[in-house]
């Protein structure tokens, strides 16, 4: 096992570097901090490989499965005298996705910092940037190995700080600010839900760990589990109650409908930021979180994992027909992300926890990693793009292949393996979540197949407008850069040497809801159906966007309301106004005013006037004459005596 | 008949001493007769302290002392209290308490 020292260095060195270049403020604006917060993210990403190197070789074993591992345990906050009382712990959990996070997001992180040092060149917030990146990725690093759900969900608080802090970091751009504002007030709000999920859970379960949680709230003989299951509220077990509860925390941070209006606003952030945070990382919170509590889910809760597996399916569904009519490239794929994470949330609902059954689980967490390599990839790609058009639209691009043929080729891999393109990376993880809601439950796998189909329309047309379409006009600069820095070249060549090779990795000999590793094979005759759909999807983009044509508009006319809808993004940005503005601040915001005014206040200012009065009444007393304060003296004596003399006590 | 002055005439003495100066302290309209007034008052309590140390409490001192200390702070008070008068005097030109009411609601 690699020592102790190793595996804490991991988040603590994008601390660090957060630290320095956080201190140091304007000095560092220098491209230096950039480098030194990215030799820092190297060294980090060296020691996680590592990490997992050690604990797959053998380390984690525990007879033919892999066993969690708490390398590090510190009691930080009893409640209590004795020792079994109630406290809170803090410490390092090394389990099969512990580790497999570690390696996501360390990876992503390193390439984004690097990425970065050509994108962000010359900014004026240079060094800032690479503190608030250094803050983001040692957040989600510690949220990832937390070993209790208290622990986790500070650093989930955390996480949320810095992704607001970097979608508002153009501050200057009043959408900037409504954006981070927007996405951490909704994320905010969902949070209160977690808490109360997490309280629940601690309540009934006895501990914060997740290990005793587990073990406490999935063995049936358990009295904690039969008290959980037996007081219930409004219809719903406690259990279900606190489970549903911490989803809620993780679905609005994973953007899940319908608490996902914030992913697409938070495009307003630099792109390589939507790259790590709103495509790779910290939006799989959410699946993450689920998968760690996954047996307490499956065991104890089946029809909340239904329901969650359900909101999977409808996220993924409404994301891709969202995706369909945006304009904004980052748009499209902020709601690709979307999708996406649809999927992965599907994949656990389907899934048991069983050995043999629990297909869902590693597919899922399958998907998240290859996922976060092509998603990262598009949105550097994306990155480029913008840094070279200089602008968001899809109106602006079209033909860019021949001035970005690095650019070009990653992105149509990325594209493709997003698609499930046989033998890239999304291909093999999507087979699973594919062949698991096929054998679980029906109706999700219809929904999923019609979405992985649309997918491959939306992530086309994308490619098309982009790199097609149309001739390029480099109208409005002649300042040619290129297509960017090495920097920025290098970075989209790993990933897109990820995005072809991660799919072979054999991810169920070490990720699985059991930590007994099993073989998956493919089924190539179940994968025909899923491919020819994705084929279809490509020329229907093909069809549409390939050339400059007035096919788009026709369809679009001849959609109707439906385009219109979906182009606004299905109205849901307006009912979350209305709701707030009509219904919060307009009606029941209206009356707390007003009984604040008049009642609350009225009584404060009743009370001043009457006193006022009685003041004005009395204040004559006050002579400025020796003598009358005397005769009160000699009055008050004379009364003492007199009441002495009647209480008879002189 | 001889007449010996016994605790009650005293005590006579005392309250017709407290009580005249009661009346000046609140009749007189000059700071120094007010402060001759309290004078009087202190020393009819003087007088009581020893006419009871004298009568009921033969043989010992602690009215005596009483009226020492009495003594010392009356003069230390008449110090204090003539200094405002002079400060008074200086504002206002006059030592009259009706003229010295600035000090209102």
């Amino acid at each position: 096992m690699p020592s102790l020292l190793n595996i804490i260095l991991i988040p603590l060195l994008p601390l660090l570097s957060f630290v320095w270049l956080g201190l140091s403020g304007r000095r560092q604006n220098h491209p230096m901090a950039g480098w030194l917060a990215t030799a820092f993210m190297l060294v980090s990403l060296l020691l996680s490989i590592q990490t997992a190197f050690a604990y797959f070789s053998g380390a984690g074993m525990a007879g033919d499965s892999y066993r969690p591992m708490l390398v590090w345990d510190l009691e930080w906050l009893p409640f209590t005298a004795t020792a079994e009382g109630l406290a809170i712990h803090t410490g390092i959990l090394l389990d099969p996705i512990s580790v497999m996070m570690l390696i996501v997001v360390t990876s992503i992180s390193c390439m984004v910092h690097l990425f970065s040092l050509g994108y962000m060149k010359g900014e004026q917030r240079f060094g800032m940037y690479y503190a608030y990146l250094g803050l983001f990725t040692f957040s989600m690093l510690g949220l990832v190995l937390s070993s209790n759900i208290f622990q986790m969900y500070m650093f989930w608080e955390l996480v949320g700080v810095s992704s607001f802090l970097l979608i508002g970091f153009y501050y200057q751009k009043p959408a900037a600010v409504a954006a981070a504002k927007k996405a951490f007030i909704v994320t905010r709000f969902a949070d209160l839900g977690f808490l109360l999920g997490i309280l629940v859970l601690s309540y009934y379960g006895g501990s914060m760990d997740f290990n005793q949680l587990i073990q406490s709230l999935t063995s049936p003989e358990s009295n904690e589990l039969q008290e959980a299951q037996r007081d219930s509220f409004m219809g719903l077990s406690a259990l279900s109650w606190g489970l549903s509860l911490v989803f809620i925390g993780g679905a609005s941070k994973s953007a899940l409908f319908p608490l996902h209006i914030w992913l697409p606003d938070a495009m307003e952030g630099p792109t390589p930021v939507s790259a790590l945070i709103h495509a790779a990382t910290m939006v799989v919170a959410g699946v993450y979180l689920v998968a760690r509590l996954f047996p307490v889910y499956a065991l104890s809760a089946p029809d909340i994992l239904q329901m969650i597996g359900w909101t999977g399916a409808i996220s993924a569904l409404i994301a891709a027909l969202i995706a369909c009519t945006q304009t904004d490239i980052k748009r499209v794929l902020a709601y690709s992300t979307m999708s996406q994470i649809g999927f992965m949330v599907l994949a656990l609902g389907v899934s048991g926890y069983a050995d043999g059954n629990n297909l869902g689980f590693t597919a899922s967490m399958f998907h998240l990693s290859t996922h976060a390599v092509f998603k990262a990839l598009l949105f550097l790609c994306a990155g480029a793009v913008i840094h070279y058009v200089h602008s968001n639209e899809m109106d602006q691009m079209g033909g860019l292949r021949k001035q970005m043929p690095i650019t070009h080729i990653s992105f149509l891999l990325a594209c493709l393996a997003i698609s499930g393109f046989p033998f890239l990376a999304g291909f093999f993880s999507k087979e699973e979540i594919l062949l698991a809601a096929y054998t679980n439950y029906k109706p999700i796998f219809w929904i999923a197949i019609f979405t992985s189909a649309l997918t491959a329309f939306y992530m086309f047309r994308l490619y098309f407008r982009i790199f097609w379409h149309k001739p390029y006009h480099a109208a409005h600069h002649d300042d040619h850069h290129g297509e960017g820095t090495w920097t920025m070249k290098w970075p989209l060549l790993i990933l897109a040497l990820g995005t072809v090779f991660a799919g072979y990795i054999p991810f169920s000999r070490f990720v699985s809801a059991t930590g007994k590793p099993f073989h998956t094979s493919l089924h190539i005759e179940f994968s025909i159906a899923p491919v020819g759909l994705a084929l279809l999807g490509i020329a229907a983009a093909y069809y549409l966007y390939g050339r400059q044509s007035a096919r788009p508009e026709q369809m679009q006319k001849s959609l109707g309301f439906l385009y219109t809808s979906l182009k606004s993004k299905l109205f849901i940005d307006e009912l979350y106004l209305f709701i707030t503005r009509n219904i919060i601040f307009g009606i029941l915001g209206k009356w707390a005013a007003w009984i604040d005014k008049h009642i609350v206040d009225g009584l404060m200012n009743g009370l001043a006037d009457l006193i006022q009065w009685i003041a004005q009444k009395i204040r004559r007393v006050q002579s400025g004459r020796v003598q009358d304060y005397a005769l009160y003296f000699l009055i008050a004596i004379l009364g003492l005596l007199l009441c002495a003399k009647w209480f008879n006590q002189f | 008949m001889e007449l010996t002055p016994g605790l009650y005439h005293m005590l006579f003495l005392s309250s017709a001493l407290f009580f005249i100066g009661v009346y000046g302290f609140f009749t007189r309209r000059n700071l120094v007769t007010m402060l001759m007034s309290i004078e009087l008052i202190l020393n009819s309590v003087n007088l009581n302290f020893i006419a009871f140390n004298k009568y009921l409490w033969p043989g010992q001192l602690d009215g005596l002392f009483f009226t020492l200390f009495i003594i010392a702070i009356a003069a230390a008070e008449a110090a204090v209290a003539i200094a405002i008068i002079i400060n008074l005097y200086r504002c206002h030109k006059s030592v009259d308490v009706e003229e010295a009411r600035n000090l209102k609601y």
